[in-house]
């Protein structure tokens, strides 16, 4: 046998082992899954069903979507203010990066230095006055206030920076003698070319939207405002006993951000592995 | 916003002024376009986090009003290191710390594997790090279920073992910090890996190629090469995740919040249920302060020891 089939043999088994703990390791989900699709009485049976024997898929799955307890609403919620968190965030730390690296004035430097270490701040330890400016102010108990809360990342003006000042300024200087101000060079030239960057950062504030738990939490009251995260809690008091329904809840809450990351896998990965940002 | 034009063309004679017209154009768009980001930061943390360190020195119920509040200096600091009960969140966290080597020397080993020696590597990077982009209520949920005294399939598995008196895992004072443990490792593997990965791809490859030739063997390698070529992406790494582990509120709010008895009662944890719950504002931002200056100072060694411990 060559050298090269040994190793191919030896590359094969290793993968099949790391499979298998891909697979222990990704069990939850799998069992999460397996229940969604039972009646309640198979979802203790011991041994595991993987694959269940009585399919109960449409029942269950219209119970969680349109029952006692729709959550067609708090997907509805969620989605709004994600799309919106998303949308407002990439805008303001992409005007934010571009103002930081592609404009020279004065203060420019130390503003940076200013909100760059607003990020060494745990969020936790600003909660409360957080909650009392929004009581005083009513943004409390809406999705507005949401919204703001995460729309101002110092984080994404950070990474997005850094790929601003990748971006040559003899494409601006061009376009300055042409007679074009920043806020054309910004449309037309800078932010086209950074659009990838934008992009990652953007899936990834989406991803850490959907999930988050501690803000609506806290900032939200109303039944009828709350998020799918928020939601999914309340249900599980409401269906204590029903635990088909809980994972199918369960299942509901994470598909559409499997598709998010599956479509948008490598520029997740990219700009995790990037900066190694988080949160 | 609207268009910010350049100058118009002038006289070399006014070109001092044109220059000082110029600048002050650029300082205006500049500060346009840094705005938004400003005003936010202000008014989202930077006002909050002065107000944070104010009212760490009052006496303040939210529903009294504004009227009502007291002044009390460093009452509440010296209470908070007499209450048992932050202690043991304290101590929680001094305990929480440890999943951070476990999940990294797991990740460090996964990534070596999964970056060199395995087919389908999309696959895995996907698989492993599915936990980290689920939902964290999800997880939790789900876990709760796994984790179930009597009827969860952990315990149903352990039973079948023949191990007679399985924990009651979260429902265990002693199960239930290693428990939420176990799952933020869980979790946390799937980021970290990441991470490594990428760090393994910037180790040049002639170091490995000159080691081939010596006849250094896969531990060897490991050793003088993989290993110190990953210290500044474990050091990020590990400041990253100290920090993190003080921040954990989720798991504690959604799967015991704080008890049994007080058993997971983690710093944050213990910060929400003094404001929100028991609303004492002041003693509850004097935890805040005691948060900020632990991330802070774990932020500074991060910044001395950068230069001091890592190979580059």
């Amino acid at each position: 046998m060559t050298v090269k089939n040994i190793e191919r043999i030896r590359r094969g088994v290793i993968t099949v082992l790391m499979f298998a703990v891909s697979v222990m390791f990704l069990l939850p989900f799998i069992w999460m899954l397996s229940a969604s699709f039972k009646i309640e009485a198979d979802v203790f049976t011991y041994p595991i069903q993987w694959i269940p024997t009585k399919w109960h898929i449409i029942e269950n799955y219209k119970e969680v979507w349109v029952g006692k307890f729709p959550f067609y609403k708090y997907y509805w919620n969620t989605v709004k203010v994600t799309v919106l968190t998303t949308a407002t965030s990439a805008c303001v730390s992409a005007l934010a990066a571009y103002g930081f690296s592609k404009i020279n004035f004065a203060a420019s430097k130390y503003l940076f230095l200013i909100v760059l270490a607003t990020y060494m701040i745990p969020h936790q330890a600003i909660l409360v006055p957080q909650f009392i400016l929004y009581r005083s102010i009513g943004f409390f108990d809406s999705h507005l206030g949401l919204i703001f809360l995460s729309s101002f990342s110092v984080l994404g003006t950070f990474m997005l920076r850094q790929f601003f000042m990748g971006v040559h300024n003899e494409y601006m200087e061009s376009a300055k003698i042409d007679g074009a101000g920043h806020w054309r060079i910004f449309w037309k030239i800078a932010f086209p070319l950074v659009r990838p960057a934008v992009a990652t950062y953007a899936i990834l504030r989406f991803i850490w939207t959907w999930n988050d738990y501690q803000n609506p939490l806290i900032f939200l009251r109303t039944d009828n405002l709350y998020t799918i995260q928020l939601a999914m809690q309340k249900f599980t008091t409401i269906n204590g006993e029903f635990y088909s329904l809980i994972m199918a809840a369960a299942v509901s809450a994470i598909l559409p951000l499997l598709l998010v990351f599956i479509v948008g896998q490598k520029s997740v990965i990219e700009g995790i592995a990037l900066g190694g940002v988080k949160g | 916003m609207q268009d910010i034009q350049t100058a118009p063309k002038t006289s070399k004679t006014g070109l001092k002024q044109k220059n000082g017209s110029l600048q002050m154009k650029e300082t205006i768009a500049g500060i346009l376009f840094v705005g938004p980001m400003l005003i936010g930061v202000t008014v989202l943390t930077i006002i909050p986090i002065l107000a944070t360190f104010m009212l760490s020195l009052a006496d303040w119920n939210f529903i009294a009003g504004f009227k009502d509040i007291r002044w009390v200096g460093f009452d509440n600091f010296e209470r908070l290191f007499q209450d048992d009960a932050f202690l043991k969140s304290l101590k929680n966290n001094a305990y929480f710390l440890l999943t951070v080597p476990i999940y990294l020397a797991v990740s460090m080993f996964l990534a070596i594997i999964i970056d060199k020696q395995v087919y389908m590597k999309s696959y895995f990077k996907v698989a492993y790090f599915m936990p980290y982009i689920s939902s964290i209520v999800a997880v939790a949920i789900v876990w709760q279920v796994l984790f179930h005294p009597s009827a969860g399939p952990v315990n149903q598995l352990l039973l079948s073992l023949g191990i007679d008196n399985p924990p009651k895992w979260i429902a265990d004072p002693k199960y239930a910090l290693p428990s939420l443990m176990m799952i933020s490792v869980w979790v946390s593997i799937g980021f970290n890996m990441i991470v490594y990965i990428a760090g393994l791809q910037s180790i040049p490859r002639d170091l490995y190629e000159a080691a081939d030739i010596d006849g250094a063997n896969a531990w060897n390698k490991f050793k003088s090469i993989t290993f110190p070529q990953l210290s500044s992406t474990s050091f990020f790494l590990l400041v990253t995740g100290i920090i993190s582990t003080f921040k954990v509120f989720d798991l504690i709010a959604i799967l015991t919040k704080g008890g049994p008895i007080s058993s997971t009662s983690m710093i944050v944890w213990y910060l929400y249920d003094t404001a929100f719950v028991n609303l004492k504002i002041g003693y509850a931002s004097s935890m805040a302060v005691v948060l900020f200056a632990c991330v802070m100072l774990i932020t500074l060694l991060q910044w001395i020891g950068q230069k001091k411990w890592v190979n580059y």
